[in-house]
C-alpha cells in the first residue's frame, strides 16, 4: 500500500512542473490565440540558465535566487521574441504560427548545444530539501514534497492575479474579444507582450525547478511539449484550472502506467486523451470554440486544371528528370530517389492540408507505418519486393483510418495537436516495443529485389511512382470528391447544408493522404535498406509541413517543387554545417514571416500581376475577411 | 466641430463598402445616422474607430487628425464606441466589464463613476456580480453603454441602441441618452427607427448603399417626405 501512495506522491511532484508549463501555454493561447510550440524551448532554456546560475551563486539564497532569476531572464527573452516575431504573425493562419514557433524551437536546440555542450548536466540539489522523508519504509525525496505544495500555491497565485487585479480582468476580457478591448482604449500590444512574458516565465520556472530532479539536456523541450499538448488538450486550452487537473491526471497516469504497461506506458495517457477528445472535444474545462479560420492559406485563389501547354511543360520536366541516370553518378541517383520519395510524402500532406484544410502535425506516422509495413512483410513473411510494395502501405492506410476517424472530429489547432499526439503514440510503440520493431535499433536488411537494385532502376521506380501519385491526387482535386472536400474546407456549415457528409469526406481524405504517405514510406524502406523509429518522428512530420509551405499552401501542386527544393537544400546543408537545426529553424521562421505564399504561390502571383496590370493589392497578411456591416 | 469625417472610403477585402462618407458633429450635439439594414452605418462607425483595416479619408476629432492612429489611441482621445452587437464580456461580471472600460479623467468631458452609472441604469446596480452572459438583451445594452462611458468620452458613437429592445427598455434608453447629452457628451447614434431618432437627435444624416444622401436638421428631414420614404423603411 505504502508503495502505491509513494508512487502517487511522485506523480503529484511531476505534475508541478508540467502544470507550470501547461498553464503558461494556456494563458498565452487564451489571449493571443497562438499555440506556442516554442514553450518547451523556453522551459529548456530556463533549466539551462538556472543550472549555470546555481553553479555560480552559492548558498540557499543563491540557489532559490538563481531559480527565480533564470525564469525572469527567460521571460525577458520571451518579450523580445514576442515583439520581434509574434507581432508579425498574430493575423496569420494558425498553421503559420505553429510552424514559426516550431522553427524557433529548432534554433534553440542548436543554440543550447552551442552554449552548454551536448552532454547531460546534473544540477545541484536544493538547499534544505536534500534528504528524503520516510513513509512506512518507503523514501520520498523532500524536494518532491516541496513541489507537491508548490503546484497548488502557484494555482492560487494565478487565480488571484486573474480575478483580483485590473491586469487579470483585462486579460480575461481580451481572451474573449480582443477587438472590443482595444475599442475600450486598452493597448493590446502591451497586453499581449505582458501575457506572453507571464506565460514564458511560468515555463522557465517549470524548467528551472526541474534541475534538482532531472539532468538538463538538449532534448527536454520536445519531451515536455508533447506532454504539455496532451495536458492542455485534456484540460481545455485557455483554462488554468483545466491545466492543473489535467497535469495531475497525466502525471498520475504516467506514474501508474509504468506499473501496468511497463513497455509502452505512454499509451495509457494517449488513450485517455483520445477518450476525452471524443466526449468533450474542447477539453474537460475548456469551452467550445466558434468555428475559426479554416483555410490554411492566406487568401484563396480559384484553382484550375493545367492548360495543355502547362501539361506539356510538366511532361517535359518529367522526361528531363527521367534522363538523370544518363549523366549522373550513383550518389546523385540515390539523392534523386530520396527526393522523389519525399515528393510523394509532401504531395500526400499537401492533399490533406491544402485541399482538405486539415493541417496534420503528425503525418510522418503514416509514412513510417508504410515503411514498417514493408519491413514486417519482407523480413518476417519473406515476401518479394513487388508484393511488399503493394501491401506495405496498407499499414499506413489502417493507421490513418483509425487515427483519422478521431482526428477529423476536431479542427484547427486541436486537429494539429491530436495528429501530433497520435504520431507520438506510433513513435513510442516503435521505440519501446523492442521485440517486434527492434526499438531504437530498427529493422535492418530490407533490400530491393534484383530488378530494382541498381540505383538507376530504383530511381526510375521512385520517379514513376511519384509522378503517378502526383497526377492521381491532382486529378482527385478536380473530381467531384475534390470539390466536396474543398467545400468542407471553405465552409463546413454550408457544405453540410447542401448535403455533404463532411466528416466522412474528411476522413476519406485523411485515409487517402495516409495511404499515399505509406507508399512513400514503403519505397523509403527499400531505399535505405532499413527502418527506424525516426521514420515516424516529429521532425519528419515537420519536414513535410515545411515542404508544403515552401511550395505554397494555396497552390494545387506546389508541394512537388517544395519537396524538391527543400530536400535538396537539406541534404546539402547537413553536409555543410553541424548547425543544421539552427539554419533550418531560421529558414522556417523566415518563410513564415516574409515569404508565406511559398515558391509556387509567388510565381503564380507574379504571373497573375503580369496578366492584368492592376494588382489586387491585398496585403500578404491581411486580416481575415470580416463580414460586411 | 467636435468630429469631422471627410472622404471616408472603406473596403472589406475586394468589396468597396463606403464611398466618400462625410459628416460633422458639433459640441454637445446629438446627430442621427439613419439608414436601412446594410446601408453602411456600422461600417462607418467601425471605420472611424479604426476597426476596419482598409479605409482611407480624414477623421478629425477635436481638431486632431486621428485617421492614422490605432483603435486604442483613437478611443483614448475621448472618442467612445458602443458596438451594435453589444459585445459584452460574457465571462466577466458587470463590475468587471466596467473595469475594462475604465480610463483616466479627462478635462473636457464629464467624469463617470460606477455610482453615477448605476444611478443612470438602476438595473445594473442590482446585479453588480452577475456575469455578462446571464443578462437580458436590454441589460446588456445598458451595460455596453455604461462600459463605454467608464472611459469618460467626450463623444460617443452609439450603434443602433434600440435594436431588439422592448418598448419599455427603449424609453429608458431615450432617457439615458438625453441624460448623457445634458452632461455634455456629444453623440452620434445610428438608427433604422426614425421615431426613436426623432426623440433624441438635433440633426440627421441618411446613408444609403455606402453614400450619404441627405444631411440636415430633423425639421428639414420632415419637410422632405420623398427622401424619407425613398431611403428609410418605416
Amino acid at each position: 500500500m505504502a508503495f502505491y501512495v509513494v508512487q502517487f506522491l511522485t506523480g503529484l511532484a511531476s505534475a508541478a512542473s508540467l502544470f507550470l508549463v501547461a498553464s503558461g501555454l494556456s494563458i498565452i493561447f487564451g489571449v493571443t490565440r497562438i499555440v506556442n510550440f516554442a514553450h518547451g524551448a523556453f522551459y529548456m532554456i530556463g533549466a539551462y540558465i538556472a543550472f549555470t546560475l546555481t553553479e555560480r551563486l552559492s548558498g540557499a539564497f543563491g540557489f532559490w535566487g538563481s531559480i527565480v532569476l533564470a525564469a525572469l531572464a527567460v521571460a525577458l527573452i520571451g518579450v523580445l521574441v514576442e515583439m520581434v516575431l509574434l507581432r508579425r504573425i498574430y493575423h496569420a493562419p494558425e498553421l503559420f504560427q505553429l510552424l514559426a514557433t516550431f522553427g524557433l524551437t529548432l534554433m534553440v536546440e542548436d543554440l543550447v548545444v552551442l552554449i552548454w555542450g551536448p552532454d547531460d548536466l546534473v544540477g545541484r540539489r536544493a538547499p534544505g530539501f536534500k534528504g528524503a522523508v520516510d513513509f512506512f519504509g518507503q523514501n520520498i525525496p523532500s524536494y518532491d514534497l516541496f513541489l507537491i505544495v508548490l503546484g497548488p500555491v502557484v494555482l492560487g497565485v494565478l487565480w488571484l492575479l486573474f480575478q483580483r487585479t485590473r491586469w487579470g480582468v483585462l486579460v480575461r476580457a481580451a481572451t474573449q474579444d480582443r477587438d472590443m478591448v482595444a475599442a475600450l482604449g486598452v493597448n493590446q500590444k502591451w497586453l499581449f507582450t505582458s501575457v506572453f512574458a507571464v506565460g514564458v516565465f511560468l515555463a522557465a520556472l517549470g524548467g528551472a525547478l526541474q534541475i534538482p530532479r532531472d539532468a538538463v539536456h538538449h532534448a527536454m523541450d520536445l519531451r515536455i511539449i508533447v506532454e504539455v499538448f496532451v495536458v492542455v488538450v485534456i484540460g481545455g486550452l485557455g483554462s488554468i484550472v483545466g491545466a492543473f487537473v489535467a497535469a495531475v491526471l497525466v502525471s498520475e497516469l504516467n506514474a501508474f502506467g509504468i506499473l501496468i504497461f511497463p513497455k509502452i506506458s505512454i499509451i495509457l495517457v494517449f488513450l485517455v486523451m483520445a477518450v476525452v477528445l471524443i466526449v468533450r472535444p474542447w477539453g474537460l474545462f475548456g469551452k467550445p470554440e466558434a468555428a475559426a479560420r479554416k483555410t490554411p492559406g492566406l487568401t484563396v485563389n480559384p484553382w484550375r486544371p493545367l492548360t495543355s501547354n502547362e501539361r506539356l511543360a510538366s511532361l517535359a520536366a518529367l522526361v528531363v528528370a527521367a534522363m538523370l541516370p544518363l549523366f549522373a553518378g550513383n550518389y546523385a541517383l540515390t539523392v534523386g530517389s530520396e527526393i522523389a520519395i519525399f515528393v510523394i510524402f509532401a504531395v500526400s500532406l499537401h492533399f490533406l492540408m491544402s485541399v482538405g484544410g486539415l493541417a496534420s502535425f503528425g503525418h510522418a506516422a503514416y509514412f513510417g507505418l508504410g515503411a514498417y509495413g514493408v519491413a514486417f512483410l519482407a523480413k518476417m513473411a519473406g515476401l518479394p519486393m513487388i508484393v511488399c510494395l503493394l501491401l506495405g502501405p496498407l499499414l499506413g492506410c489502417m493507421g490513418a483510418a483509425v487515427f483519422g476517424f478521431f482526428a477529423v472530429q476536431l479542427s484547427g489547432v486541436y486537429f494539429a495537436m491530436l495528429t501530433l499526439a497520435f504520431a507520438q503514440i506510433v513513435w513510442s510503440i516503435a521505440f519501446q516495443w523492442v521485440s517486434v520493431t527492434g526499438g531504437d535499433n530498427g529493422i535492418l536488411g530490407v533490400w530491393p529485389s534484383s530488378w530494382a537494385a541498381s540505383p538507376s532502376h530504383f530511381y526510375w521506380l521512385a520517379l514513376g511512382v511519384a509522378a503517378l501519385v502526383t497526377i492521381a491526387l491532382r486529378a482527385m482535386v478536380f473530381s467531384p470528391f475534390g470539390y466536396a472536400l474543398r467545400s468542407t474546407r471553405d465552409s463546413l456549415l454550408r457544405s453540410e447544408a447542401i448535403g455533404i457528409n463532411a466528416k466522412r469526406i474528411q476522413w476519406t481524405a485523411f485515409v487517402i493522404a495516409g495511404t499515399t504517405a505509406g507508399i512513400g514510406g514503403a519505397l523509403f524502406a527499400y531505399l535505405k535498406g532499413s527502418v527506424f523509429p525516426d521514420n515516424l518522428g516529429i521532425s519528419l512530420s515537420v519536414d513535410a509541413l515545411v515542404m508544403v509551405l515552401l511550395g505554397g499552401v494555396e497552390t494545387v501542386s506546389g508541394a512537388v517543387i517544395g519537396a524538391i527544393v527543400y530536400k535538396a537544400l537539406n541534404i546539402w546543408l547537413v553536409s555543410q554545417t553541424d548547425l543544421s537545426k539552427l539554419v533550418l529553424g531560421g529558414f522556417i521562421v523566415l518563410i513564415v514571416v516574409v515569404f508565406p505564399k511559398g515558391i509556387v504561390g509567388m510565381l503564380e502571383m507574379l504571373a497573375q500581376r503580369r496578366r492584368k496590370s492592376s494588382p489586387p493589392g491585398s496585403p500578404l497578411l491581411a486580416k481575415p475577411i470580416e463580414s460586411a456591416e | 466641430m467636435k468630429l469631422t469625417v471627410e472622404g471616408l472610403n472603406s473596403h472589406y477585402g475586394p468589396a468597396h463598402i463606403l464611398f466618400d462618407i462625410g459628416f460633422e458633429v458639433g459640441q454637445g450635439e446629438v446627430v442621427a445616422l439613419l439608414g436601412r439594414n446594410g446601408a453602411g452605418k456600422s461600417t462607418t462607425f467601425r471605420s472611424i474607430v479604426g476597426l476596419v483595416a482598409q479605409r482611407t479619408g480624414r477623421i478629425m476629432f477635436e481638431g486632431k487628425d486621428v485617421s492614422a492612429k490605432p483603435t486604442h489611441e483613437i478611443v483614448r482621445e475621448g472618442l467612445g464606441y458602443v458596438p451594435e452587437e453589444r459585445r459584452i464580456f460574457t465571462d466577466l461580471t458587470v463590475e468587471e466589464n466596467l473595469e475594462v472600460g475604465k480610463q483616466p479623467k479627462r478635462p473636457n468631458a464629464p467624469y463617470w463613476t460606477r455610482e453615477k452609472l448605476f444611478a443612470l441604469f438602476p438595473n445594473l446596480g442590482e446585479m453588480k456580480n452577475r456575469p455578462g452572459g446571464r443578462m437580458s438583451g436590454g441589460e446588456q445594452q445598458m451595460l455596453t453603454i455604461a462600459r463605454t462611458l467608464m472611459g469618460n468620452p467626450s463623444l460617443v458613437l452609439l450603434d443602433e441602441p434600440s435594436e431588439g429592445l422592448s418598448p419599455k427598455i427603449v424609453e429608458q434608453m431615450v432617457d439615458a441618452i438625453l441624460t448623457m447629452k445634458k452632461e455634455g457628451v456629444s453623440i452620434v447614434v445610428s438608427e433604422q427607427n426614425l421615431h426613436f431618432a426623432r426623440l433624441i437627435s438635433d440633426r440627421a444624416y441618411i446613408i444609403e448603399r455606402g453614400r450619404i444622401c441627405f444631411g440636415g436638421t430633423m425639421a428639414e428631414l420632415d419637410a422632405r417626405p420623398d427622401i424619407r420614404d425613398a431611403h428609410l423603411s418605416l
